[in-house]
């Protein structure tokens, strides 16, 4: 995703073949086991994601299937199963839904950070290589989105557009594209004075090219971390959308719709229901935070 | 020859050194410094002595990573987190500074010793005023008044020779210029009148005329006040300048200490032989005489081999003997205080030539391939009033620039920083249109023409070599990938196999292994990727090619390899080498003409020989002066310029140098741009003053042809 | 200097400009929609028409703009349609609760971040770096609305300490602040303490620091008089975006509580069409966050010498 790099299809290279963006990931993520704290992010995240990935066989129940209200954490089902995490009011198992709802959460906002890394990553190259007007307007339509404080964002594209899988990864695109297109801006800005750049420019390669080839791949460092903290906010958004009943729409999982819709019973003696899908959000999102943290830690060794 | 035993020698030296009952303000003794890492204990600096007395100027010299800033830190007890020190003792007037406790420290530190850093702008913080952070120094060690701070603060900018001290003090560190900062850190250091001064590259990052005022001023310093100092410094030239005694280092070792003379003259260590016989000084040609370089490349803190460190790269290594264990300091009979670590310092014969020297004919230049006429780059820039838009102002970045250039020579563009040579160079690669005039390239007018709007085969014609080793290559891919993307860009080969052969061929040409072809940049030293650059640059066989001080940012040892290099592929190839530099030695040894730059003007331009010998212009001279140089055959007429570089933004209305100008004219020069005045054929000078005046001039630098002299029995002890 | 500030200003009118116009057209560009959010999901296609020709949103969206841009600028904020009073009435009173709570908020959270940042960062690596570090990485990631549940559980639910609610029905409670201002704060301040942190870590390691010990200052000097401010310039831009920040949390914690703000008005605005409402709520906050930005841009010129007199 970080390294776009037509040329490298379009033409053959015998000489000297770059190792795979794949393989320069797993040097990154090999080296994470110099940082503790990247380790545990990573061991979090790719815990959920093979939580999302095996969701069919983790999940005992079906997550919308009222069956007992109000169980406790390890009671026993009447099949004979245990309900690990207790159910909800309606009776829906609590573990069925974490995982089905984590599913969920992994794929929106994996997808939704994806979609505004591409925007925001050609709007920032854009803006940092070409300068002078295109920078301004670029600048200038980021500046006017960010000003909206971003929740308030949110509320305003969902409640006119509806509550949607679609416009929930439109909102986050929208709202995100032009925090990315800053970071990326100003990388570019730096790494086009680079020499080699110069060097490039001097050869008469194109502009395209040399903002894909020449100054993507050594954004990379920053970008990477970035985008794993995004990932972590963009979870933190879609729980919040569902938390104010602008999510998806239910009965399907949803960790921030289940939150709101138990927490009227966390006083009345189930904390349990809104706690675990909480406590589910806050996990993930440290998962994230972590790795990213270990990331950083990790690239300024070097 | 050289006393059998390092005990016997240190007698000698201990009777020559201490005359009287002086304390040496600073004894270092068998210093070892190392740093702690991840991967474990990386030894910077070992066995390191030192023994400085009052009055002393002592120079230390040697390449980056050979540990002399390490030393000076130690010095002043600020190794950082992960650095200690492991061994030895540090005497300060006597006493042991380990063992003193913090409070004592800092009572020393900025009162007895005082320390100047290589960058002034980082050193000083930039959020206070320049009275506060000088103020600080009597506040802290002696009891004084807040005004009383304040007033010796500004005597002593006074005595820096800043003028203006009152203006000085009430600004922020980056509204005064780079020349400006350095003297306020001076300035700061000699507050409480300290014992000892540490200079650690003070003028590295200053322009080479602004350099000779600040190493003037250390001079000065050191004869008026009687200050000890330790001079750091990469350059020989420099440490001859300002240094009675100077230690060689390499790779963490003192390889050679002693007085300059001896060492100077009769060097004793193959390393030190070796620098010496790299750097371009006034006798060296590029075809009589060329530079040697030294082989291979300085070894890593922790892949140093068993033994003499520089054995590997040495000519006179002998194994078994040289790589069997740590090699001690020995004396050298004669002289007094001179040491070496050098197993065979009294078996090799020092006066021959080491290295078998090919020399080379002079190469016949050709046609004129490059043509300039009256080349104009102007900026405008604006500067934001009221509202968004304000008055423009005009950057005359290069004005009015004429010179040729033919094929097989090489014409060196010198200047300061701001003399517009990199927007000369943006002008000619098509990354700016020319404002005015004309670039010929054969027939071609390239003065308008973008390098988009170039065709492939005239971009490929005009190549350019970079600067900043570590910014020359995409760190990101192969070195091999990039090489085959400038000949795949320029057609010079379109299947992949033949562009894969020719990859290799180059990096043969420029002596690189072949298997570099598939390394990232990251796993080479900086001087493998100017090579690199290099071999980028002849790719699509050009006919011009820039080189943008290619060889600055490396080593000593490493420059002298790349320069002949870079110019052993232009004498093949017949290119014409377009050489920007700031450097006037280098410049002197290689090119065939020169141009002289000074705030976007032709101050002067000729060949090699014209430029650097009578008449000159006032420029030219005060350049030449400035010069470092390595060479105590050399002597050099003194013309240390006043006042700092005027901004480009801002240059004076007549001739560009006349605020700086010794022999300026009031009412002429200031107002009225200098007329060219052709000295012979080729050879033109942009000044008011009249022809026989220039002509008047004197040589600044005269060489004394007399061979080495002999070891001198009378620089005895008792003379001291 | 002054250019600056006139400069500054310029662009946040020109941001407000903007906005203002993408709020309008977003909730009243088609008119039919207008007037089905005012008159309800029951009216007539006669009655739309009518209402759109006595309101006069039959002329062109240029010409209402103008005219709503006006009256906005005149105080003049429309009628909520829920509410069925003037947006005037209902608005204010939200905006000085909302005030309240991110006031409160800002002051505690941007004084323990600071703090807590200083003193990671004055020692890089050390076991505090290390534990503040560590502590404010798993803070962030605690978002408001999972706090809110996993604190009420254990302040209300468990201890009993705090009321669950936030409404203030029994006028203002500062007791029932505490947990807004918890939750708040709780995801907040991290991120002010990493920026402080990193910046001051990065000023102690700097050559003028050096230079100050090496010149004998005491260390206590050097941190209060060398470190702190340059330390503390670039956090400050990060301390004044926050108010944006708050202003997103503020919605989710005043929805959380039942805190009667501006957040909650908005989100009930949002969710019911109510059109005016939306339109006020948006522009203020917009106005708010552009107002601090313009200020933090201002203050942080101002205290870096270095381009305040360039």
């Amino acid at each position: 995703m970080v390294d776009i790099t037509p040329t490298r299809t379009t033409t053959p290279e015998p000489i000297a073949r770059p190792p795979s963006t794949m393989r320069r990931w797993l040097e990154s993520i090999a080296l994470l086991r110099e940082s503790w704290v990247g380790s545990i992010g990573a061991v979090i995240v790719l815990g959920f994601a093979l939580m999302a990935v095996l969701a069919p066989l983790i999940a005992p129940y079906d997550p919308n299937l009222p069956m007992v209200p109000f169980a406790f954490p390890l009671s026993a089902a009447p099949d004979g199963g245990v309900f690990w995490l207790g159910t909800d009011h309606l009776g829906r198992d609590m573990l069925s839904r974490i995982v089905w709802g984590g599913q969920r959460v992994l794929i929106y906002a994996t997808v939704a950070t994806m979609a505004a890394y591409i925007v925001g990553v050609l709007m920032g190259l854009m803006a940092g290589y070409f300068r002078g007007w295109t920078d301004e307007i670029i600048t200038f339509i980021a500046n006017v989105i960010l000003s909206f404080p971003v929740m308030v964002l949110y509320v305003l594209i969902i409640a006119k557009f509806g509550a949607s899988g679609a416009n929930i990864v439109l909102a986050v695109v929208f709202a995100s594209s032009p925090g990315i297109m800053r970071i990326v801006r100003s990388l570019t800005l730096d790494i086009a004075t680079r020499e080699y750049v110069i060097a490039a420019q001097t050869r008469g390669e194109s502009s395209w090219y040399i903002m894909l080839w020449e100054i993507l791949p050594n954004a990379r460092g920053p970008l990477i971390v970035d985008f794993c903290l995004r990932m972590g906010y963009t979870t933190i958004t879609i729980g919040a959308l569902g938390f104010l009943g602008l999510g998806l729409p239910p009965p399907d999982p949803d960790w921030g719709g289940m939150i709101t819709e138990t927490r009227s019973f966390v006083l009345a003696g189930f904390p349990h229901m809104a706690i675990i899908p909480a406590v589910a959000v806050s996990l993930l999102v440290l998962g994230f935070n972590m790795l990213a943290d270990g990331l950083r830690e990790v690239a300024l060794r070097d | 020859m050289v006393t059998s035993t390092p005990i016997q020698s240190q007698t000698l030296a201990e009777t020559w050194a201490q005359p009287l009952d002086q304390t040496p303000v600073l004894e270092c003794r068998n210093l070892c410094i190392s740093y702690f890492v991840r991967a474990g204990e990386v030894p910077a600096v070992v066995d390191f002595n030192l023994r400085l007395m009052p009055g002393e100027a002592h120079g230390l010299v040697g390449e980056s990573g050979c540990g002399k800033s390490t030393v000076a830190l130690a010095i002043m007890n600020y190794m950082g987190k992960n650095g200690a020190i492991t061994g030895g003792e540090i005497l300060f007037q006597g006493r042991d500074m380990r063992t003193m406790t913090a409070e004592e420290l800092r009572q020393i530190r900025g009162s007895k010793i005082a320390m100047v850093y290589q960058e002034p702008m980082a050193s000083l913080n930039p959020s206070m005023k320049i009275a506060d952070q000088l103020a600080e120094v009597p506040l802290y060690h002696e009891e004084v008044s807040q005004a009383d701070a304040f007033e010796r603060s500004r005597e002593m900018l006074a005595k820096v020779r800043l003028p203006d001290p009152g203006r000085i003090m009430d600004s922020y560190p980056h509204q005064i210029s780079g020349g400006q900062q350095q003297r306020v850190v001076i300035a700061m250091a000699l507050l409480s009148n300290p014992a000892l001064l540490l200079l650690d590259e003070p003028t590295t990052a200053l322009d080479v005329t602004v350099e000779a005022g600040i190493v003037e001023l250390i001079k000065d310093i050191s004869n008026e006040i009687g200050t000890s100092m330790i001079y750091i410094s990469h350059n020989l030239g420099l440490i001859l300048e300002t240094c009675d005694h100077l230690t060689v280092m390499y790779s963490g070792e003192a390889v050679e200490v002693g007085r300059i003379n001896d060492v100077f003259n009769r060097m004793r260590h193959p390393y030190t032989q070796g620098l010496f016989s790299s750097i371009p000084v006034p006798g060296t040609d590029k075809n009589a005489r060329p530079l040697v370089a030294i082989p291979g490349q300085l070894p890593l803190p922790h892949q140093r081999p068993t033994g003499c460190n520089f054995g590997p790269r040495c000519g006179h290594f002998v194994s078994g003997r040289c790589d069997t264990s740590a090699v001690p300091m020995v004396s050298v009979s004669g002289d007094a205080g001179h040491k070496v670590r050098c197993v065979r310092a009294s078996e090799i014969d020092w006066t021959a030539r080491t290295v078998n020297v090919t020399q080379r004919e002079p190469v016949e230049v050709g046609d004129v391939v490059l043509r300039v006429e009256e080349l104009s780059k102007h900026y405008e820039v604006q500067r934001t009033g009221l509202l968004l838009v304000g008055e423009t102002k005009t950057v005359k970045a290069n004005d009015d620039l004429t010179f040729r250039a033919r094929e097989a020579e090489t014409v060196a563009i010198v200047g300061e920083s701001g003399c517009g040579k990199s927007t000369f160079a943006k002008v000619l690669m098509g990354l700016e249109d020319a404002t005015a005039g004309e670039v010929f390239l054969g027939d071609l007018e390239l003065g308008q023409l973008g390098v988009r709007e170039r065709d492939s085969k005239t971009v490929a014609q005009l190549q350019m070599i970079f600067q900043n080793p570590f910014d020359t290559l995409n760190p990101s891919h192969t070195v091999g990938s990039q090489i085959a993307r400038v000949i795949r860009k320029f057609g010079v080969e379109t299947d992949p196999v033949k562009i894969h052969q020719r990859v290799l061929e180059l990096l043969d040409t420029v002596k690189l292994p072949r298997e570099f072809a598939e390394r990232r940049p990251r796993q080479l030293s900086g001087g493998q990727k100017q090579r690199v650059g290099i071999a980028r640059a002849f790719a699509g066989d050009p006919k011009v090619v820039i080189a943008d001080e290619p060889v600055s940012a490396l080593d000593v040892s490493v420059q002298a390899a790349v320069t002949e290099l870079l110019m052993d592929i232009q004498r093949d190839n017949r290119t014409t080498l377009l050489f920007i530099s700031h450097d006037l030695s280098v410049v002197r040894y290689l090119a065939d003409r020169v141009i002289v730059m000074y705030l976007g003007q032709i101050m002067e331009k000729g060949t090699t020989e014209e430029i650097f010998s009578p008449p000159y212009h006032p420029y030219t001279e005060a350049l030449l002066s400035a010069v470092p140089i390595a060479d105590m055959s050399v002597t050099k007429r003194k013309i240390v310029l006043s006042g700092e570089l005027p901004s480009p933004t801002n240059p004076p209305a007549g001739c560009p140098f006349s605020t700086r100008c010794p022999y300026v004219i009031p009412g002429t020069c200031e107002s009225t741009p200098p007329p060219e005045r052709v000295m012979s054929a080729g050879h033109a000078i942009a000044c008011h003053l009249q022809d026989e005046h220039l002509r008047a001039m004197q040589p600044v630098i005269e060489i004394d042809d007399t061979p080495d002299p002999p070891p001198e029995p009378e620089l005895l002890p008792a003379a001291e | 200097m002054l250019n600056l500030i006139l400069r500054r200003l310029g662009i946040m009118l020109l941001i407000m400009l903007v906005v203002s116009m993408l709020l309008f057209f977003m909730n009243e560009g088609d008119p039919k929609l207008v007037a089905r959010s005012v008159l309800g999901p029951f009216a007539q296609d006669q009655q739309l028409e009518a209402w759109i020709q006595q309101n006069g949103y039959d002329r062109p969206i240029m010409v209402r703009y103008v005219d709503w841009l006006v009256r906005l600028s005149q105080g003049d904020l429309g009628d909520s349609i829920i509410y069925k009073v003037p947006v005037n009435e209902i608005f204010w009173d939200r905006l000085a609760n909302t005030g309240i709570l991110a006031g409160v908020t800002f002051l505690v959270m941007v004084a323990l971040a600071l703090v807590l940042g200083v003193l990671a960062g004055i020692k890089e690596g050390s076991i505090q770096d290390r534990v503040i570090s560590f502590v404010s990485i798993i803070t962030t990631s605690i978002p408001e609305y999972a706090s809110a549940v996993i604190l009420g559980g254990i302040f209300v639910f468990w201890l009993g300490w705090l009321p669950g609610t936030s409404s203030m029905t029994a006028g203002f409670n500062p007791v029932e602040l505490i947990l807004p201002v918890m939750v708040l704060t709780l995801y907040g301040f991290g991120y002010i303490a990493r920026m402080t942190r990193a910046s001051m870590a990065e000023v102690m390691t700097s050559q003028y620091i050096r230079t100050a010990v090496l010149k004998g200052i005491p260390y206590n000097r050097v941190v209060m008089r060398h470190a702190l401010r340059n330390a503390l310039i670039a956090p400050f831009t990060v301390i004044m975006l926050q108010f944006n920040w708050l202003l997103s949390g503020v919605v989710v914690t005043e929805y959380a509580f039942g805190y009667k703000g501006f957040g909650a008005l908005l989100l009930e605005a949002a969710l019911r069409r109510d059109i005016y409402v939306i339109e006020a709520c948006g522009i203020v906050a917009v106005f708010v966050a552009v107002t601090t930005q313009t200020i933090g841009d201002i203050v942080y010129t101002y205290l870096n010498p270095r381009i305040r007199f360039s």
